[in-house]
Order: C-alpha cells, then sequence, then structure tokens
C-alpha cells in the first residue's frame, strides 16, 4: 500500500469527482465477459454473434437509462473523447455553414482544449462569463448568437463548484434555431442531477463511466436521431461509421451496469447525499477565514470546493491526506500543472482565494459517519497549519 | 465454448485469465485517477509509469516514447493524421499500399479530401509491395510513409527495414502498422527505423479498448482530442489505468517462449496444409508461407463461396473469417486479396482466412482440416 500511515481502506475517499472506485458487480460484469464472451462483435460466426449481441445488449440498457433511442448511443473511450467528438464532429461536419461556437467560462478542460484547435481553423469561440455563483444566463446565450452558429456547448454540473446550469432553459431557447445544435457535458451531472436530453432538445450529450463507478476507459456520446457530425478517427465503421474500433464489449456491458446501480442509488440515497453535502457546508461556514465557493442553491449535492484563506491548496490537500482524508484541489485533469481553478477566477474570485480552493467530492457509497470525521480532520488540520504558520 | 475451435485470432484473442486477474486487481484495489495528487492518485500513476516502461523495453523505446490509446485504430489515426497535419508546411505527398488496414486506409482518404496527395503502393500476387515502386513513389515533398508490417489477412511481412534505410536521409516519417505483428515478431523500432508504430492490446490475449503508438522522440504529433494533460498533451482523457496494466501483462505473456510460438504457429500452418492435402480438396495458398506472420494462414477453395464455407465452418464449431473482422459484417471482396489477384479472381470470392493463437492444439487443427474438407467437398459436389 502506498499510504503512509493508513492503508486505502481506512481513508475517508471525498474525490470522486476525479474518479469514482468500480462497484464490485461492475468488475465481475467486465471479467465474466472478457472471460467467456472475448469475440470481435464484427466476426459473423458464433462467438462474434454473441459479442455483438452483448453489445446491443448494453446499449439498450444505456438507452433505457438515460431515456433515448439504442440508435442513439455511440460508444467511445470517455469523457474526454465524447466531448471532442461532440465538439470538433459538430465544427467539421458544419463549418461550411458557419464557424461561430458558444460556450461557457467553466467547461471542463477536454471542451476548453477543444476550441484551441478550432481557432487555428478559422472558428470563432464566444465564451459566456458566469456569476458569483458559477452560472451562466440565458439571456446572454441567446444575445451571443449569431447567423452563422452552429454550436452552444455547456457542461451540466460543474465539476469543480458542482453548480447546475440552466440545461433546460437553454435547450428550450435554442429550439427557436433550427440550425444550431446543443451538446451538453453531462459527464458530472449523471446519477447524480437529472437530465432528460430528450425533452430539453440535446442533440449531443457526453458521458464517462468512471464517474459512476464504471470503469475507466469507456464512456458513450448521445447522438439525437437524425444529427450528424463528424468523426474523430477513421477505419472499420463500427458505431455506425461514428467511431471505428473494436468495441470494448466488456467495457460497455460493466458501463451500463454501473450506470443502472448508480440509478438506483439515486432512487434510495439522493437525500443522504444532501444531507451529507448539508451538514459539510454548515461545519465548514462556521470555520475561521472560509470562502464557500459551492453556490446555495441550483448546485448538484456531492460537490463541496471551499478555501480556507491563507492556506495553498497543495498544502491543504496533502496535510488531510495525512489524517487520511483524500480530498483535491481542482479537476484532477488539470491538477498536474498546479493551475488555480479556471471555474473560481471566472466567478470573480480574487487568485489568492483560488489558490487555496479545496473540492470534496461524494458518492453514494460515502456515509455522514465519514463526513463527521472529515470535518474534525479539516477542523486539526486548520488549527495545526495556522500554528505552523505563526 | 463446448467443442468450439477459434482459428480468428487476427480478428480477436482470448483475454488471458491472468490479464483479467491484474485487471480486476487493478479495479478494486488502486481505482485512483493518475492525476491526483494524493496517494490513490499516486499509486494508479505508478501502474501506468510501470506498465509503460515494460511495454516500452518489448520493442526497445523509450519510456516517453509509448503514447496509450484506446486501440489499433486510434493509434493509426493518431499516427497518419497526427504527422499529416505536424508536417503539412514540408509538403502534401503520403505513401502507403493498397493492402493496410482499413484504420489506414481510411484515415488517408480523409486526408486525401484535405487535400493530401496519397500514393497507394501495389502488391504482387504474394501480398508484398515492390521497393523499386517505393522509390519511384517517393519525392521530396513526401512528409508520410506508411506501411503495415505484416498483413492481417494474408500475412504477408513488408520490407520495413529496407524502406527505413531508403528513408534515412529524407524528411518522411515512417509509420508502420504493426497490430498484428506485435507478440510473435521481433520488434525493435531502433533496428526497424521507423518513426511510429501502432499496436493494439486485444490481439495479444490482452483487453479490447487499449493499444499504444510508438512515437520517435522528437517526431511532431498534431493530438486527435485535446483536455487534461495526459501522455504528454498528445493524447487527453483519464488513463485507462486497469487496461494499461492488463495490457503490460499481455505483452509478459507474449514475451514468454515467444520463439516456440513461433515454430508452433508455423507447424500448425503446416499441419493445415499437411491435413487437407493428405484429403484430397483442391485449394491454395494466397500468399507465401516463408516472409509471413506465423499465426496467419489465407487459403483459397475453388468451387466454393466464402460466405457459405463460413457459416458452414462456424456450424461445426469453427471459427475462422473472410479477411479483416472490421470489415466483415459485410462480405464485401476483401482489398487485400483484390490488390493480389485483381477485381475478377475467383481467390476474392472463395478464400478463408484461419488464424491462431494460444491454446490451438494440433487435434483442433487436424480436426479442422477434416471439418473444411468436407464442407468443401459437399459445396463443390
Amino acid at each position: 500500500m502506498i499510504g503512509k500511515k493508513k492503508g486505502f481502506s481506512d481513508m475517508i475517499y471525498f474525490d470522486n469527482s476525479a474518479t469514482t472506485k468500480p462497484y464490485p458487480e461492475v468488475v465481475d460484469s467486465f471479467v465474466k465477459v472478457s472471460n467467456d464472451f472475448f469475440g470481435n462483435p464484427s466476426s459473423i460466426h458464433r462467438l462474434g454473434v454473441e459479442a455483438e449481441s452483448l453489445l446491443a445488449q448494453a446499449r439498450k440498457q444505456m438507452s433505457e437509462l438515460l431515456q433515448v433511442n439504442p440508435s442513439e448511443v455511440y460508444f467511445t473511450s470517455g469523457g474526454t473523447e465524447s466531448n471532442n467528438l461532440a465538439i470538433k464532429g459538430t465544427a467539421l461536419m458544419y463549418r461550411n455553414r458557419g464557424k461561430h461556437i458558444i460556450t461557457s467560462a467553466v467547461e471542463h478542460a477536454s471542451v476548453r482544449e477543444a476550441y484551441q484547435q478550432l481557432k487555428e481553423l478559422g472558428f470563432r469561440i464566444t465564451v459566456i462569463p458566469v456569476d458569483a455563483e458559477g452560472r451562466v444566463s440565458v439571456t446572454e446565450i441567446e444575445d451571443a448568437i449569431c447567423h452563422d452558429t452552429i454550436l452552444v456547448s455547456i457542461m451540466h454540473v460543474n465539476n469543480e463548484v458542482g453548480t447546475i446550469q440552466p440545461i433546460e432553459e437553454i435547450g428550450n431557447m435554442i429550439k427557436g434555431y433550427s440550425k444550431i445544435l446543443f451538446h451538453v457535458d453531462f459527464v458530472q451531472g449523471i446519477g447524480k442531477v437529472a437530465l432528460n436530453i430528450q425533452k430539453h432538445h440535446i442533440d449531443l450529450c457526453s458521458i464517462s463511466a468512471h464517474k459512476f463507478h464504471g470503469l475507466k476507459g469507456t464512456g458513450v456520446l448521445v447522438v439525437r436521431e437524425g444529427v450528424q457530425i463528424s468523426p474523430l478517427f477513421s477505419g472499420g465503421n463500427q458505431e455506425w461509421k461514428l467511431r471505428s474500433g473494436t468495441e470494448n464489449v466488456a467495457g460497455a456491458v460493466s458501463m451500463a451496469k454501473a450506470l443502472r446501480l448508480t440509478l438506483q442509488r439515486y432512487e434510495t440515497k439522493l437525500r443522504q447525499i444532501s444531507e451529507i453535502q448539508g451538514y459539510l457546508l454548515k461545519e465548514l461556514k462556521l470555520l475561521e477565514d472560509v470562502v464557500i465557493h459551492t453556490p446555495n442553491s441550483g448546485r448538484a449535492p456531492h460537490i463541496i470546493n471551499f478555501s480556507v484563506k491563507g492556506f495553498r491548496g497543495e498544502v491543504f490537500v496533502h496535510a488531510l491526506e495525512e489524517k487520511g482524508l483524500i480530498v483535491s484541489t481542482t479537476s484532477a485533469c488539470s491538477s498536474k500543472k498546479k493551475a488555480v481553478s479556471h471555474t473560481i477566477l471566472a466567478m470573480n474570485v480574487s487568485k489568492d482565494v483560488a489558490e487555496s480552493a479545496i473540492r470534496l467530492s461524494l458518492s453514494y457509497e460515502n456515509t455522514l459517519e465519514e463526513a463527521n470525521k472529515a470535518i474534525s480532520i479539516i477542523k486539526t488540520t486548520v488549527t495545526e497549519l495556522r500554528e505552523v504558520m505563526h | 465454448m463446448l467443442n468450439h475451435i477459434y482459428l480468428d485470432h487476427a480478428a480477436t484473442a482470448p483475454v488471458h485469465a491472468d490479464v483479467i486477474e491484474t485487471m480486476a486487481v487493478v479495479m478494486k484495489e488502486q481505482f485512483g485517477n493518475p492525476s491526483s495528487i494524493h496517494s490513490f492518485g499516486r499509486s494508479a500513476r505508478s501502474i501506468v509509469d510501470e506498465s509503460r516502461s515494460k511495454i516500452a523495453k518489448s520493442i526497445g523505446a523509450r519510456t516517453e516514447e509509448i503514447i496509450f490509446t484506446s486501440g489499433g485504430t486510434e493509434s493509426d489515426n493518431l499516427a497518419i493524421l497526427g504527422v499529416a497535419k505536424s508536417y503539412q508546411k514540408n509538403g502534401n505527398h503520403i505513401i502507403t499500399t493498397m493492402i493496410e488496414h482499413h484504420a489506414v486506409l481510411h484515415a488517408c482518404k480523409s486526408l486525401e479530401k484535405e487535400g493530401f496527395e496519397v500514393t497507394y503502393l501495389p502488391v504482387d500476387e504474394y501480398g508484398q509491395i515492390s521497393v523499386e515502386d517505393f522509390k519511384k513513389a517517393l519525392r521530396d515533398e513526401t512528409i508520410l510513409v506508411t506501411i503495415m508490417f505484416g498483413n492481417n489477412e494474408v500475412g504477408a511481412v513488408q520490407p520495413i527495414k529496407e524502406i527505413a534505410r531508403l528513408l534515412e536521409d529524407h524528411q518522411a516519417k515512417f509509420h508502420t502498422d504493426a497490430v498484428q505483428a506485435f507478440g510473435l515478431m521481433d520488434l525493435n523500432v531502433t533496428e526497424l527505423g521507423v518513426d511510429l508504430l501502432s499496436v493494439s492490446a486485444h490481439k495479444i490475449n490482452g483487453p479490447k479498448g487499449i493499444g499504444f503508438l510508438y512515437v520517435k522522440q522528437n517526431t511532431a504529433l498534431t493530438p486527435l482530442s485535446f483536455g487534461g494533460e495526459q501522455e504528454r498533451k498528445r493524447r487527453a482523457g483519464t488513463e485507462n489505468v486497469a487496461s494499461i496494466a492488463g495490457f503490460a501483462k499481455a505483452v509478459e505473456i507474449a514475451s514468454i517462449d515467444r520463439a516456440e510460438k513461433v515454430e508452433q504457429f508455423t507447424e500448425l500452418k503446416k499441419l493445415l496444409i499437411k491435413s487437407l492435402q493428405s484429403r484430397d480438396i483442391t485449394f491454395s495458398v494466397n500468399g507465401l508461407l516463408e516472409n509471413s506472420l506465423p499465426h496467419v494462414l489465407n487459403l483459397s477453395f475453388p468451387g466454393t463461396d466464402v460466405e457459405s464455407m463460413l457459416v458452414n465452418l462456424d456450424m461445426e464449431g469453427v471459427a475462422v473469417s473472410s479477411g479483416s473482422a472490421c470489415t466483415a459484417g459485410s462480405i464485401d471482396p476483401s482489398h487485400v486479396l483484390v490488390a493480389m489477384f485483381g477485381q475478377e479472381s475467383e481467390r476474392v470470392r472463395n478464400s478463408i482466412r484461419f488464424s491462431f493463437g494460444l491454446y490451438n492444439t494440433k487435434g483442433q487443427v487436424e480436426r479442422s482440416a477434416e471439418v473444411t474438407a468436407k464442407i468443401v467437398n459437399r459445396l463443390t459436389r
């Protein structure tokens, strides 16, 4: 075990927005399919047909859980690929129609970075700012629409502070513009905050399995019936030509299992996770020099982001880990380069305070008892760090 | 599978029990995100690092020259599109062959639409390109040469080293799709002299959904997708830690007794041919027995048609294929056989690929020959 003082199992894992622990049933599914159904779904012999039918079954389950049609479910290698496929695929498909895209200031790196390349290809990107709660305004999005706008891409739940964006209102507004596609990065929201893909007029919707106790390397892009986009890469024409490459059958089956189990817990444990979040927020507010970045309302139930003024995020994260509490500074995908959370900066928080930001992120597996312990660890750590600094 | 004989390892191979075990342990115990700075993240990172180092060593590469991808298709596309976009200022000409995997051919086609010019080298009736043709095709403005190491349908091994030598003083980057060759052939990137090399895990008893691209240091590569800074900014997305660990395990397994396996598969090939000959049916080998991948054997059975052959063999419990699994589904004539024999040849409609792997036995091969002979006799009566 790597943990210095405690084994992994003794640790409180509050970094579920970075990645989650796969459910045992998910691992079992993966093992069973890998053992018994290793065929290539494109092969026409029995082993291939069996693999193909398992893949179709996984697709059907995913579609039912997402309330879309099976033919709208495209398997990918994860959230980053889904986001890139949606954005670049739309841009390249419709570049003759228009070269303008609208997005928000608080998107995930895989969305933000995809635009860099598009800019080089001559696309214009309008970045809609957010308010102090990290939320975009529907009016501002509508005002930004030009004659050559081809795509609006807005995330559902922000991965750093947990703000829920007004997806339903944006969808209703965009419905009036028949030439604009609407993409939603649903990676953080799925299983925690409901989203009706069809009703909200979403054309493209990204999800990633390892954020809901599925496996890394598996994800989905939902592409609404009738919407055409260009592939990121080509080859054997799998996934209706949109995503070539031998299908990861065991991965897809285990993802369907993970989503089913997660949505069951959504039914039974949503109240519990909200209570844990409420408790953590309440206790954190009582501490001196604490700034809460997670909004008071319109927030996902699993993310709590705050700063203790005067402590650098990384220092605090390591100090908490010493005592058995696992949290993170910012999104895992950008934590390597020690960047300040761009979401919190976009919320007009000073750089100082943003540099101290810490994210706690829960899953349905976390308990109130863990939250109790976490608060006492945070309190002790704050006291100790203050002593060191004085 | 009851009495099932699997001779379609070039399509995909059974996942080795030790690979599955390795993966399950990582999934359960080391599920962290390698980009996280805490111990869960660091522990996951160390698995990725160790696996990368093992895999790099297997082809004589440096650790930082390995980019993990979602598989062979992504590796081929990343290599071809990535090099083309990075070096288009130096020229717009690409050389490939007519018998590449569709991941390569379609990537080249998509570049043609963007204004690149692609030369598709022909092959002879044995599936071999000619070095003379290559020399003639090479121009000053060639920026990329992509030629597969060993063909997935007929097994033909191409003169990679020779071509690499011809490119030593040329600007063009040299990519080889080694998806079928990796694990059996000796692939040392320095000896081969290639700049990029694609591999997929599920062809060597590893999991589906993972592969790698070797990219020689100082080779520029425009990514396909953007996001986090994973894989040195060349392939964004949370690393598929468990599959990477499973891949490394599969590489380790493949390296054990590699020479014996090559010999064993070559023996199985010869045995299949001998057993068919002894049953007095007419057939011929598409390609050569020497200078060929040890596990791939493509046979033409005059008077039959591929579809009834496959269906009948499947009913008898023998899993083989018409060629690349990725083009299966539709039984269009194989582009590889068309390149070798021409559109009009009988062979493009009566050929079957047998491909061997771990666990195949002489008994299975003899039984397959018996079944094949029976079906051929029935179909040609």
